[in-house]
């Protein structure tokens, strides 16, 4: 049966056929919708994980019992996932096991632009990647008999572009694979040096026999022959190639792209007059090329980073733009990301932004947007769970070199299961007077909400257990520790006062719904009538002062021709922040 | 327009929630429907609510790329002013253009660090052929100001000559059932306009 399928609902189906019983992941774009699809699929066991190293531990741990499993993350979550993957390549498999990481050329919603090819070479593992959506599907289903067959984990290598574009895809149905017989093996499972030095030794033969798979795969291919100019490329790159040349070049297409097929490389090289490597990012297949002893033009013609869409290709290679309509577009206003309306990140990062000398260590979730205007009320950011423990080795530093700075590490209740909570284990351990703050919305937020530990829901919606973090901080020995509502701007004050005046770590959690979440029952007991009210600006009290702006709520929209301000109902869910801030006391909720 | 070799290219842009995904969704299902090779691209993350959202959708009997190249648009359907003048040099020479006559103030306007410019239609018009659409208002007619994606994607139909597609099959598969009966009318409207 023909569908539309992204390239996220393609390798679902595809692993579905293939027979997949359990996946994990911890959400991330652009990987989040490969399990969420999966949770649809009753037959997969389907787990959010609460990071992506225990992700891809769960999908080890199934592997070895024997069924097909597979982990899920973005690119950045892989080098969490790192230190199980480099060793479970070691042991090899028991049932197949799949590990897809969703690369982000470009950085459209990322802190980085590595590129997850080199984990292919640097932990000696076979890599397939998809160019469309039907590839996905294929080279999925694909893996697990690769994994099989060679006794390794198979590494799905996507980006962006292939995660989220749509293309018809050709489904079938789904395959029950019987699970592999448990049989216990130290020899192979147990990496003892004394096995790992055997298991090191049989990497080198097992890689040889991949790179004669390589050679034979048909997702390795030469389209359109006997050109003179040659292109060699891989993954969505190859689209965009093929957009530009048409049928003007050779194509060698390259699939199951780790191990190279390397004479299947040299034998397409041979006939060209030009060879031109189109890869996104690192020079992997170039330096392949060259090492095989033939000119190309790689990065000394494409950008080495960002994407190689086809107007990027054609004016690389012909130095040719597509000719655009004249027009000024000067007056085209930046629309960036912002706080919704009714944020409970909101009134907090308004106080936090008029605090003096003090550094805010941040971290990856919407709140990250607080270090914008208005509210300028973050230092630094580096990677998931960083904000507590880089905070604590800054304030140990300012602390030891006579600064009066002090450090306020802000993250939320998805990242602070992830790997903030050995963060935190760090601060109360070594003891440095850092303010931490769990920004506690009760979902994972940026990623379009997905269950966590804290939700009280699992992937597929079922009941979950709903651990408590004020109970976790204090279990950890933390001594001074509050819950508090962002919402209202005099506690979230005070509290900071208390917090700063002390000589010792400290825990706020804020704890208020996401204005987005799709509220469960115990939301709706916990925070009553939440949501549910508009603000409204009263005229005559209004002076134009325009302090209310200083919050950053998209709902507040002064109108220049009444010289007042005025709340868009459509937008406004009554959480009262402009309100509190209002000199007059002009804003106050409909109907009270 | 029947001619199925040549690709086409549509790109739907507007602000986050304004539900243009739902209109590429239906867009490519009917295409597909139809043996057109079809591939669409979008890009979301980081923001949930209130970026600079766009849906690019291409078809035709083999198609490569999902990404429309800037000056490659056959048509470029905006559900907010502003979003079509940032989109248009995506436009092709010669391309039309479908706007929303509605704003959204982006957060600049809002802080009022920035105008929001009140000649926006006038240099879309001066530049391509344009078809500005009351779409909001003609929803909020029929009931509901969120259908007005519906409304441009019938619009979208008729600037592309795509109207032999059994459009009401597809919006009746692919709505849910309570919002079924609006969403039709709200799609002739677009045909109409």
């Amino acid at each position: 049966m023909k569908k539309l399928m992204t390239g996220n609902e393609a390798l679902v189906q595809g692993a579905w056929e293939a027979g997949v019983l359990f996946a994990s992941a911890y959400p991330g774009t652009p990987s989040t919708e490969i399990l969420e699809n999966m949770s649809l699929r009753e037959e997969v066991v389907s787990e959010w994980a609460p990071n992506e190293k225990v992700a891809l531990e769960a999908a080890i741990g199934a592997s070895i019992a024997g069924v097909r499993s597979m982990a899920s993350m973005k690119h950045v979550g892989v080098n969490v996932a790192a230190d199980a993957l480099f060793t479970y390549v070691y042991t090899g498999v028991n049932g197949g096991l799949v590990l897809i990481s969703a690369d982000e050329p470009g950085q459209h919603s990322s802190q980085n632009e590595q590129d997850n090819r080199n984990y292919a070479k640097f932990a000696k593992m076979p890599m397939l990647e998809p160019a469309t959506s039907q590839e996905s599907l294929d080279m999925m289903k694909a893996a697990f008999d690769i994994s099989e067959e060679y006794d390794t984990p198979v590494l799905v290598r996507m980006t962006t572009r292939s995660c989220h574009s749509k293309g018809i895809v050709e489904c079938g149905d789904r395959r029950e694979v019987e699970p592999k017989p448990y049989v216990k093996n130290v020899k192979k499972y147990v990496t003892v040096p004394a096995n790992a030095r055997g298991l090191r030794a049989n990497l080198e033969v097992r890689m040889d026999k991949l790179a004669e798979a390589s050679e034979k795969s048909p997702f390795n291919y030469v389209e359109n022959p006997g050109k003179k100019v040659g292109v060699i490329s891989s993954g969505m790159a190859y689209t965009f190639a093929q957009e530009v040349f048409g049928d003007q070049v050779s194509y060698l297409k390259l699939g199951f792209s780790y191990p190279h097929p390397l004479e299947m490389m040299k034998e397409f090289c041979q006939s060209l007059e030009t060879i031109y490597i189109i890869e996104e990012n690192d020079p992997i297949i170039e330096e392949a090329v060259k090492l095989l002893g033939f000119e190309c033009h790689g990065k000394d013609t494409f950008p080495a980073f960002g994407e190689l869409t086809p107007d990027v290709i054609r004016k690389a290679v012909t130095g040719e733009e597509k000719e655009v309509l004249p027009l000024d577009c000067g007056s085209v206003v930046d629309r960036p990301p912002t706080l919704c309306a009714g944020c409970p990140h909101r009134g907090f990062f308004y106080e936090l932004g008029k605090r003096k000398n003090v550094m805010v260590a941040g971290d990856i979730g919407c709140y990250t947007l607080g270090f914008a205007p208005p509210y300028n009320a973050m230092d630094f950011n580096i990677c998931m769970g960083a904000s507590i423990s880089a905070g604590h080795g800054a304030q140990q530093a300012f602390d030891r070199i006579g600064s009066d700075m002090r450090v306020v590490s802000v993250l939320g209740d998805s990242t602070f299961f992830h790997t903030g909570i050995n963060s935190l284990i760090e601060v109360l351990y070594n003891n440095s007077r850092t303010v931490n703050v769990i920004l506690d919305n009760r979902i994972t937020g940026m990623t379009g909400h997905q269950e966590n530990p804290g939700s009280g829901r699992h992937a597929d919606n079922s009941p979950a257990i709903a651990m408590d973090i004020e109970v976790i901080c204090r279990a950890l020995g933390a001594k001074n520790v509050v819950t508090i509502d962002p919402n209202d701007l005099k506690k979230v004050r005070e509290t900071f006062n208390w917090a700063l005046a002390l000589d010792e770590p400290s825990v706020i959690i804020t704890r208020w719904p996401c204005a987005l979440k799709k509220l469960i029952p115990e939301d709706k007991e916990e925070f009553v009538g939440v949501f549910e009210d508009k603000c409204v600006v009263d005229p005559e009290k209004c002076i134009a002062c325009k302090l209310c702006l200083k919050c950053g709520c998209p709902a507040l929209v002064f109108d220049k021709e009444a010289n007042k301000m005025t709340i868009d109902r459509l937008q406004c869910v009554g959480c009262e922040v402009c309100a509190q801030i209002c000199p007059k006391k002009a804003i106050a909720k409909e109907g009270k | 327009m029947t001619n199925k070799k040549e690709v086409k290219s549509i790109l739907l842009v507007g602000v986050g929630g304004q539900g243009t995904i739902l209109a590429s969704k239906l867009l490519t299902l009917g295409l597909m429907e139809q043996g057109y090779d079809v591939k669409m691209s979008e890009i979301h993350g980081m923001s949930q609510r209130g970026g600079s959202v766009s849906s690019q959708v291409r078809y035709g009997e083999k198609v490569y790329s999902p990404v429309i190249e800037k000056g490659s648009a056959d048509v470029l359907v905006s559900f907010e002013k502003m979003e079509a003048l940032r989109w248009m040099e995506y436009l092709k020479p010669g391309g039309q253009v479908i706007v929303n006559d509605y704003k959204i103030n982006p957060m600049p306007v809002l802080m009022e660090w920035r105008e929001y410019s009140d000649t926006i239609l006038d240099e879309i018009k001066k530049a391509a052929s344009t078809k500005v659409v009351q779409a909001n208002e003609e929803a909020e007619k029929l009931g509901n100001g969120k259908i007005m994606n519906i409304i441009l994607l019938g619009a979208t139909v008729k600037a592309m000559g795509l109207q032999d597609i059994d459009w009401n099959r597809i919006i009746r598969e692919n709505v849910k059932p309570s919002f079924v009966d609006m969403n039709l009318k709200a799609f002739e409207v677009g045909l109409q306009l």
